[in-house]
């Protein structure tokens, strides 16, 4: 009976809360609540809180702060509460003096797991009236997870004061999941509240619906019923969104890595093995360059990568000129050779980098304005994979624009097409070989760029992306840029798509099978070169 | 080419290498056996293991020299059918184990009780019996090796394309094998053996029959490999290898050429891993990596394609200075001798050691040349 009046007590009091000033007004419910904690008993712990929560008494703040850091003690004999603040003096919980002389019987207000929860719970409650919005709107996010009824009072009282329109929003559904889950609210409002729900749309509220007692009125969990197929349908349009996402963000990376073996392999021929090392030289420029910056001058941290992508890619070009001078080019026309050759070319760039760096993850920063992340809709973007993305087509486009508008462009298409007529015309051949495998080469060096901020960047960076490049290049069709793209793209969304199924490495094993059955199908690709150039 | 099959089969150089091989195949173990542990003569048992490795390093090469050597094709997924022979003879090895393990379950082995795997999955049925297992370390290497081919050569995939798909195809089962629910230890593999047909694979004994078990094989793919290239079968993989649209032109059904050379080569680099696996006590999904079937290539090459005894003669001498390098105080300088010897041997040695010498020795008595790939105009390619 004592527990029941008490809730009588404090009910009447936030009643009476909305018409009069708090303080005043609840100014007995505080201490009548405190003696609760007096009683060493869990129960009687929790309807304290509870009867704080509804007093609306500023000093409850900082005491169920206090009570959740187990700095609340209290006095059997005395009835009296204590908090023990930072410097482990005694408060009295109910006038705020200091206590010199502690009673002898003084003991901790002991806390469970059930205890705990409500705790958080009414913390979530009190801070529905704090100043910042993002607090209020973590607490009203809290309510709405921990369905507190008591929170309903404290909800109602914030509504009203509410002006942010996202924290109204939140409110009114947590308001919406306390009274679909308490006994004693109408049916009109239980079908409103069910609309808030499913306005909502989420996986929590599917996951409220879902835990709805089973004795509502029929109409209402006829609503329900209609709302959570409402809410599935919604959830599996997100969720496809997030994977095309995820897909197009993968898809850029396969793209980026296999944009400069479409020059090399696509338009020239060469069967570049150590293609993922010039992807792993453009990565380690780029952690040469942070470290420098690092060093010298850390305010220019932000233009790091700006700086490292010209840098990646002379540095990955004139490595591939080099290595077309000395090695490729007595390699022509033997395609499985130039293979071997350049596989043992990877072995010593690779090791060339463990002797120089060390054989461990070298550590490369994210500038500010690429850390972070935003929510669209129900899917979260994260800023590096946007501008990976953008990167990844401003790429595309240039190196399109390169072959279309230049001269070096024209020269190139020339060469690939008929070699000796180009030769004829008085075109370079051999300048322009080596030209175009720098070409491949440095762009791959700015795909190392790009990939040191979303991958561990150690010599064995390139080996991870090797096989997927020639994938893409085989399955988009060799010597055509646009074949590169659609080919980067089907796969990185295909496996994303897969990969719920299937789980990520069978996702990737289902997509290399495919793949090797795709070229049964069309050996020559997706967009197949047609004509003289397919025997070339 | 003389009347006699056998003297077809055997010319000089086949000769020469049989001889060696069971030189070596009695030498080693009597050294091993017989001489006493401090005599200068005395060939320690961790060099017969060494020796045994090297034997099936030297059928896995051959194996590749037959696709590559003579029909062209360029397998970069070779490593794969290796490995599965192996997992094959593994499996075996595991159930002999039986209640010896940690757990001494009699049936399933320690890693399925530790994923508290409560039956033995089906594809583990009947390896507990030698005849089954040897039986799939021909059949599952070159079950894959048929359907593979047959999918790739009818659609006249050829060139760095087959090359590329055959390393994505043994990356795909790199993946898979590192997965524990595949059901063949994940990670680690399968290893822990005790015995195989009743002897224990640790004592000496059993090992050097095992060496001598790897160079009987040898001997005998070797002559299957030299049957091969030395009849009219051969001939016309030859052709294909340097022309294969004319080939075709002149009717003869390519595919059906392709695909059998490349299966017999798969069950050979199968048989290859079964005996690799009691010699070593281990292996692991790392063997499907797409780096040793490369690797394997190299050995050929350096030996010389297209020779067979270069094959074998490659897989001794890099092996050897692997184990040379990797043992000691240049172990951080082998992957640079590794690369080295890939692009000196393509742009310097086209031939091989093997390839070179015969060269010479054709030029010096003034015979014919025999083609040699690199200089054949290759349409297909």
């Amino acid at each position: 009976m004592h527990r029941f009046h008490e809730r009588i007590v404090a009910l009447v009091f936030a009643v009476g809360l909305l018409f009069v000033a708090a303080t005043v007004a609840n100014a007995g419910a505080y201490e009548d609540a405190l003696i609760g904690f007096t009683t060493d008993s869990f129960g009687d712990t929790a309807d304290a809180i509870d009867a704080l929560t509804s007093s609306g008494d500023p000093r409850t703040g900082p005491l169920l702060e206090a009570l959740k850091d187990q700095r609340v003690l209290y006095s059997a004999e005395t009835k009296k509460v204590f908090i023990k603040d930072q410097s482990d003096k005694l408060i009295d919980a109910a006038t705020g003096e200091a206590v010199a002389t502690p009673p002898s019987d003084i003991e901790d207000v002991r806390l469970n797991n059930r205890v705990r929860g409500m705790l958080d719970a009414a913390l979530g409650s009190l801070t529905l009236l704090a100043k910042e919005p993002s607090k209020r709107l973590d607490a009203a996010q809290a309510v709405f997870k921990s369905r507190d009824a008591s929170a309903l009072a404290n909800i109602d009282k914030a509504l009203e004061k509410e002006n942010d329109p996202r924290v109204k929003k939140t409110l009114t559904e947590a308001r919406a999941a306390i009274i679909l889950n308490s006994a004693d609210s109408s049916e009109e409002d239980k079908l409103s509240a069910i609309a808030v729900i499913r306005d909502r749309g989420d996986q929590d509220a599917l996951g409220l619906i879902d835990g709805l007692p089973s004795d509502l009125p029929p109409a209402v969990k006829q609503a329900a019923i209609s709302a959570r197929g409402k809410i599935q349908g919604n959830l599996a349009l997100w969720n496809a969104l997030q994977n095309a996402w995820y897909g197009l963000s993968l898809g850029s990376v396969l793209l980026l890595a296999a944009i400069g073996l479409a020059i090399t392999f696509g338009v020239m021929g060469i069967i570049n093995m150590a293609h993922g090392e010039m992807v792993m030289l453009g990565a380690y420029t780029t952690f040469v360059v942070q470290e420098l910056i690092r060093t010298y001058n850390p305010a220019l941290f932000d233009y790091s990568l700006v700086i490292a992508v010209p840098l990646a890619f002379v540095v990955a070009g004139a490595v591939g000129i080099a290595v077309e001078r000395s090695i490729i080019r007595f390699l022509y026309g033997r395609p499985l050779e130039t293979l071997l050759a350049t596989w043992g070319l990877s072995l010593i760039l690779q090791q060339a980098v463990r002797t120089i760096f060390g054989p461990t993850n070298k550590e490369v920063g994210n500038p500010s304005w690429m850390s972070g992340a935003f929510d669209l809709g129900g899917i979260t973007i994260t800023y590096n994979r946007l501008w990976i993305i953008c990167f990844t087509l401003a790429v595309f486009v240039a190196l399109l624009a390169m072959l279309r508008l230049t001269r070096l462009g024209l020269e190139m298409r020339a060469v690939t097409q008929n070699r000796a007529m180009a030769a004829a015309m008085g075109i370079r051949t051999a300048r322009i070989d080596a030209l175009t495998f720098g070409l491949g080469s440095g762009i791959a060096g700015i795909a190392g760029v790009a990939l040191s901020q979303i991958d561990n960047v150690s010599p064995n960076l390139g080996q991870g992306y090797i096989i997927d490049s020639f994938m893409v290049v085989v399955f988009g069709g060799v010597g055509n840029l646009w074949g590169t793209l659609v080919g980067a793209f089907t796969l990185g969304i295909a496996n994303k798509f897969l990969e719920p199924y299937a789980g990520a490495v069978l996702g990737k094993i289902a997509i290399l099978v495919l793949i090797i059955l795709f070229i049964q199908k069309r050996p020559r690709g997706m967009f197949a070169l047609k004509g003289r150039a397919v025997e070339a | 080419m003389g009347p006699f099959p056998l003297t077809r089969l055997l010319d000089r150089s086949a000769t020469v290498f049989l001889g060696l091989l069971a030189a070596f195949a009695i030498a080693i173990p009597v050294l091993n056996l017989l001489m006493p542990a401090g005599s200068p003569l005395h060939v320690s048992t961790y060099l017969v293991a060494l020796f045994g490795k090297y034997i099936c390093y030297a059928m896995l090469a051959l194996s590749i020299d037959l696709i590559w050597g003579y029909a062209g094709i360029l397998s970069l997924g070779h490593g794969a059918f290796f490995a599965l022979g192996g997992y094959a003879m593994g499996m075996y090895l595991m159930r002999q184990i039986g209640t010896r393990g940690v757990y001494a379950n009699p049936m399933l082995p320690d890693f399925m009780v530790f994923l508290n795997w409560q039956e033995l999955p089906f594809y583990w049925y009947g390896f507990n019996h030698f005849a089954y297992a040897a039986l799939m370390i021909f059949l599952v290497p070159g079950l894959l090796a048929f359907v593979f081919g047959w999918f790739a050569f009818r659609s006249r995939v050829t060139g760095v394309y087959l090359s590329i798909i055959t390393q994505a195809m043994t990356y795909a089962l790199m993946l898979g094998f590192f997965r524990n629910n595949f059901g063949f230890g994940g990670n680690n593999g399968l290893t822990d053996f005790k015995d195989i047909l009743g002897f224990n694979v640790q004592t000496e004994g059993t090992r050097n029959g095992l060496l001598v078990i790897s160079c009987i094989a040898l001997g005998l793919c070797f002559l299957i490999c030299r049957a091969v290239v030395t009849s009219k079968f051969g001939k016309v993989l030859v052709a294909i290898r340097d022309a294969e649209t004319r080939v075709r032109f002149l009717g003869y059904r390519v595919e059906a050429y392709k695909l059998f050379v490349f299966t017999l080569s798969a069950c050979m680099a199968g048989v290859a891993g079964a005996l690799y696996v009691p010699q070593v006590g281990i292996i692991n999904p790392s063997e499907f990596a797409p780096g040793n079937s490369i690797e394997a290539v190299i050995w050929v090459a350096v030996g010389g394609r297209g020779t067979l005894t270069g094959a074998v003669l490659g897989a001794f001498v890099v092996n050897y200075a692997k184990t040379f390098f990797t043992t000691g105080l240049l172990a951080p300088y082998w992957l640079f001798v590794l690369g080295g010897l890939f692009i000196a041997v393509t742009l310097l040695l086209p031939r091989g050691i093997i390839g070179t010498l015969q060269y010479w020795h054709e030029r010096r008595t003034d015979k014919k040349i025999v083609a040699v790939p690199e200089s054949a105009p290759s349409a297909a390619e």
